[in-house]
């Protein structure tokens, strides 16, 4: 009971709280690159949140079973950049030959996420929380890619209603983009008083 | 000595670029991440374009190294190992003799890694140049990186506590901007000198 107590508050915490895009600033550039639709950042939203699962989890086993044991901290962050890699790699492959229109449907975003900051962002705040168990780091890791899914779907829905809307011309495109980030960054810090 | 007359062009070429024509942050909207995360004072961000120069010269020098031996479908892979090596020495050093600093920067040093900007001059540069060509371009984009990264702070940190460097810039009278010092403010921010920019572009056209 204590145990998903823990888990369910560090859950609401990572997605709402501690949200990876509007206070960690992680993960902008797919946020700035693919929040013009709303189907595209569905897309990029889950995907995300797949890779981000396994490479929390992985990094975390990774980290606890092999580097500390061995006092290999020095090589974590070369290590986790690999795994993440590898990561995304095997799903590609693995989605290309069994889920051939899942593939589909994640195209190109996943390639592009190896470079994505929050994936490897978030593994390295997994080591800043300290993180005990693998539970806590797959949870953990869930949220946050919840998280960018809903940061980035709130983007999309307001990017495609303001195609209405008469922007300065010197604002339009990334820099009204960034101001709405930051009104939409204010809303969510309402939440910091839920714990 | 036309030689050297055409070097030299290609050096300023260089330069020109990275300071001002493909300026990272503010022209190629590059590099977001910590140009958002660490620019709430003037120091971290002073810090934090100090490790990028660092890690984009070094990883550009051993990258120009390479380009011969360098194969298609290894190539990223051995662009982010190279830049994640020396990132890790970067966080040892900061560390060791900035532990303060360190501390406050938390895991957006080990996110260099992940900044497009240095995997972008790998590719772009020196994967195709000479070694001092890659040099000068790590430096002049490092140094474009940087100011970005100051102009963003210098904004933020007079606005959101009134001072620079812990001297009274503006009067004591004046509130200060709490939220300057947070996620809004940065958001906010960047984006304003975004449309600023843009702004000026268009008058001179």
């Amino acid at each position: 009971m204590e145990l998903l107590y823990t888990l369910l508050l560090g859950f609401v915490s990572v997605v709402l709280i501690n949200n990876l895009v509007f206070t960690k600033f992680l993960g902008i550039c797919p946020y700035i690159g693919v929040s013009g639709r709303i189907d595209m950042a569905f897309g990029m939203g889950l995907a995300v949140t797949f890779v981000m699962t396994l490479s929390g989890a992985l990094t975390w086993m990774i980290d606890h079973w092999l580097l500390m044991p061995l006092n290999l901290e020095v090589a974590r962050y070369v290590a986790f950049i690999m795994v993440i890699a590898a990561a995304v790699q095997l799903v590609e492959m693995y989605l290309k030959r069994f889920f051939p229109p899942l593939y589909e449907s994640f195209g190109i975003f996943l390639p592009l996420i190896t470079t994505n900051c929050a994936i490897l962002g978030l593994c390295l705040f997994l080591v800043v929380w300290g993180t005990g168990t693998l539970i806590e780091a797959i949870v953990l890791s869930f949220g946050g890619g919840i998280g960018f899914t809903i940061a980035i779907c709130i983007m999309a829905g307001i990017r495609e209603n303001m195609r209405m809307v008469d922007v300065p011309e010197s604002l339009q495109g990334a820099p009204i983009t960034l101001i709405t980030a930051g009104l939409l960054a204010l809303a969510f810090m309402g939440f910091a008083g839920m714990i | 000595m036309a030689a050297t007359l055409e070097g030299q062009n290609v050096y300023a070429e260089a330069v020109a670029t990275g300071l001002w024509r493909e300026i990272p942050v503010f022209r190629m909207l590059l590099g977001t991440c910590p140009t958002l995360a660490v620019t709430a004072a003037v120091k971290p961000a002073l810090t934090m374009g100090l490790c990028v120069i660092f890690v984009l010269v070094c990883s550009n020098i051993m990258v120009s190294l390479m380009r011969k031996g360098l194969r298609p479908h290894v190539r990223i892979l051995l662009f982010t190992l190279t830049i994640a090596t020396f990132v890790t020495i970067a966080d040892l050093f900061l560390r060791a003799y900035q532990p303060a600093m360190s501390e406050a920067l938390g895991p957006y040093v080990p996110l260099i890694i992940v900044n497009c900007v240095i995997i972008w001059r790998a590719e772009a540069r020196a994967s195709n140049s000479g070694v001092m060509l890659s040099i000068v371009d790590g430096l002049a984009m490092g140094l474009g990186f940087t100011i970005a990264l100051c102009t963003l702070a210098v904004i933020r940190e007079i606005l959101g506590t009134g001072r620079l460097f812990d001297i009274q810039v503006l009067p004591t009278a004046f509130p200060a901007w709490a939220a300057m010092g947070m996620p809004v403010g940065a958001f906010l921010t960047f984006g304003f000198v975004l449309g600023f920019i843009n702004l000026m572009k268009r008058k001179r056209a």
